[in-house]
């Protein structure tokens, strides 16, 4: 059974907004990159799942969009464990550009069971999983909290809202996954480095595709007015405040 | 050509997110010179059908079959492409919900239509069609530039007013065939959230931290909660050592919610957990050290001890809810 999984590759999650060109860019000097949080949990559970001797996975590839940049990233899913990787050579113009990529890049290759993230934590698209499996004409699982293999047989289990479900179908599939896929991410260990950069790296060109949106002008939020800070020896008054200030209560 | 809402019901009863989605719908359809029109998938009664009415769309389809009770994602990607297309569709529009986002992103790719999704507003232009979402989990704002010949959308919960009005719209049959083929997926268990309000649908919520220091200090929390009709939720550490259940767990890397009011008991107000909670009305922070990052972001703020502030504050909350 081979698993593929799509790693997009996002600036650290404690990056401040700033913005750049007359605010039609995130500025991005100096960030640090980092594996999409969600994609390295679903590569977390793919090892998981690869490394259970009850388990037939016998493969796990990772898959990027992106240019050379993305490629310390990339390393470090390979460090995490990964067996392979493919990039795409092409900048990730919006969610549809980079699912026709993924799709083409992937296609003839068989994967079982394709785990991408459920958002990136940069433009927070929450598009490229669905669209994938829609090009590739696969069952979608969204939302997915756990994954289960026995035998060639699998069991996910997803979010819906006000509740979850179990649901079972036939591979292959793609599963969109989110929190609980695995307990936490794993970090890669010195030996996992060393073996990394012997790994197959496989560079391809980008299939002629169209993108539809564009993202043109980029805006900090409105400021907030300073806190008010009410005495902890006078309750009511936030109370007060809630109902006749704020009028939520 | 029209505008095609997608309503979503939980056992036969339309969500909230649902009547915004018509409003904002029915708001964007006027814009753009087109009818409004409504579709809801698998069994729902006339009388909740008609309750859609109110929030002013043209028409109302129903695709009563009960295959569609519960979520497939390609069989609901098949129906509502279909009906799109039958009605050439220039926008469709979903709720962000768990639904909206399995779904919105296939029928668009099905459609090839341009997606935006998470719509915080109205749109910043019709022609061209720009719309705003946020970014960098409610870091920054961006706008968002649509081409092609049409377009998916998915509205942010919490982000559009309802506007109710009463109406009388018939509601009409779809007579679109549906394909056993359709359904890849086999539901084999629901663990449904029961008695407690639903932490994405609420107006109120009331969170905890590693701060509250143990699962048996929640007491004070569910109280509270319970006073004001709200929702529990808490930080990631809180689920991560089992304190409280993960389908609490708010931030970037848990639910993203925005209440009217979020109060926060013993939580830092770290980057990632307001990712999930900064689109509140209003925050609510009671924490015993002054220089926490939460009261940058809270409205109203108390630097206090939260296990004798949080029964003092259920003492006043029970005094005028009485
Ligand atoms: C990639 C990534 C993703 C993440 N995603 C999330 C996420 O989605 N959600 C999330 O919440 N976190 C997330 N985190 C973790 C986040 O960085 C913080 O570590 C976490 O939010 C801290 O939780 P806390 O505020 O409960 O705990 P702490 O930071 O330990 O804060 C406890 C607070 O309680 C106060 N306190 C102590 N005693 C009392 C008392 N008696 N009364 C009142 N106040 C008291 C303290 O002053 C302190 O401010 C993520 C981190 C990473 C790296
Ligand atoms: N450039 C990319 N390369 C590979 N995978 C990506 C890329 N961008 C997004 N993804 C995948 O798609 C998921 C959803 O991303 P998005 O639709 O951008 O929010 C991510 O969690 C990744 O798994």
């Amino acid at each position: 059974m081979k698993i593929l999984v799509t790693l997009g590759n996002v600036p650290d999650t404690t990056t401040k907004a700033r913005f750049a060109d007359g605010d039609t860019h995130l500025d991005m000097t100096g960030v640090q990159w980092i594996i999409n949080p969600w994609d390295e949990l679903a590569l977390t559970r793919a090892m998981e799942l690869k490394e259970d001797a009850a388990n037939p996975v016998d493969h796990v590839t990772v898959v990027t969009v992106g240019t050379q940049e993305a490629e310390p990233t990339i390393r470090k899913a390979l460090a995490i464990g990964a067996d392979d990787a493919i990039r795409v050579n092409a900048e990730a113009k919006d969610a549809w550009f980079t699912a026709q990529q993924i799709a083409a890049a992937v296609k003839d290759q068989d994967f079982d069971l394709i785990l991408t993230g459920i958002e990136s934590s940069d433009y927070n698209g929450a598009a490229v999983g669905g669209m994938v499996a829609e090009l590739l004409d696969l069952t979608s699982i969204s939302a997915v909290s756990g994954v289960e293999l026995n035998g060639n047989e699998i069991t996910l289990h997803r979010d819906i809202d006000g509740g979850s479900e179990t649901v079972q179908a036939d591979l292959p599939l793609v599963a969109i996954v989110q929190k609980g896929i695995a307990k936490e991410p794993r970090i890669p260990a010195m030996r996992g480095i060393m073996m990394a950069r012997k790994k197959p790296l496989q560079v391809v060109d980008p299939v002629e595709a169209d993108a539809l949106t564009s993202y043109n002008h980029f805006e900090l939020p409105q400021p907030k007015p300073p806190c008010k800070m009410i005495d902890p020896e006078h309750v009511e008054e936030l109370v007060s405040l809630l109902q006749n200030e704020a009028k939520v209560i | 050509m029209a505008v095609l809402i997608y309503t979503e019901n939980r056992d036969g009863k339309f969500t909230k997110a649902s009547f915004e989605s018509v409003s904002f719908g029915v708001r964007i359809a006027k814009e753009m010179n087109l009818p409004a029109v409504v579709l809801s998938l698998g069994t729902v009664d006339n009388k909740a059908l008609q309750v859609l009415g109110k929030y002013g769309p043209d028409t109302i389809l129903t695709l009563e079959d009960e295959r569609f009770d519960t979520l497939d994602n390609k069989a609901y990607t098949a129906a509502i492409s279909a009906v799109a297309a039958d009605i050439a569709a220039k926008v469709v529009l979903f709720s962000h919900s768990n639904t909206g986002k399995a779904v919105a992103p296939r029928v668009a790719a099905r459609m090839k239509a341009a997606y935006a999704p998470a719509l915080t507003g109205l749109p910043v232009s019709y022609n061209p069609l720009i719309v705003r979402k946020k970014v960098m989990s409610g870091k920054a704002f961006a706008d968002i530039g649509l081409s092609g010949e049409a377009s998916v959308l998915t509205l942010s919960p919490n982000a559009f007013e309802v506007v109710e009005k009463p109406a009388d719209i018939p509601v009409e049959k779809v007579n679109i065939p549906v394909d056993d083929n359709w359904f890849t997926t086999r539901v084999t268990g629901v663990q449904k959230q029961t008695g407690k309000v639903i932490l994405t649908d609420a107006d109120i919520v009331v969170s905890g931290g590693r701060g509250m220091k143990g699962p048996e200090n929640w007491g004070p929390i569910e109280e509270l909660a319970g006073l004001l009709g709200a929702a529990t939720a808490c930080s990631r550490p809180v689920s991560d050592e089992d304190w409280r259940p993960h389908e609490e767990h708010t931030g970037q890397t848990g639910k993203i919610i925005a209440p009217n009011l979020y109060i926060a008991c013993g939580i830092s107000g770290a980057i990632q957990h307001l990712a999930g909670v900064s689109s509140s009305k209003y925050i609510v922070a009671i924490n015993t050290d002054p220089d926490a990052p939460i009261f940058e972001a809270a409205d109203y703020g108390i630097v206090g001890d939260a296990m004798k502030v949080l029964p003092a504050l259920v003492e006043e909350v029970k005094k005028v809810i009485q």
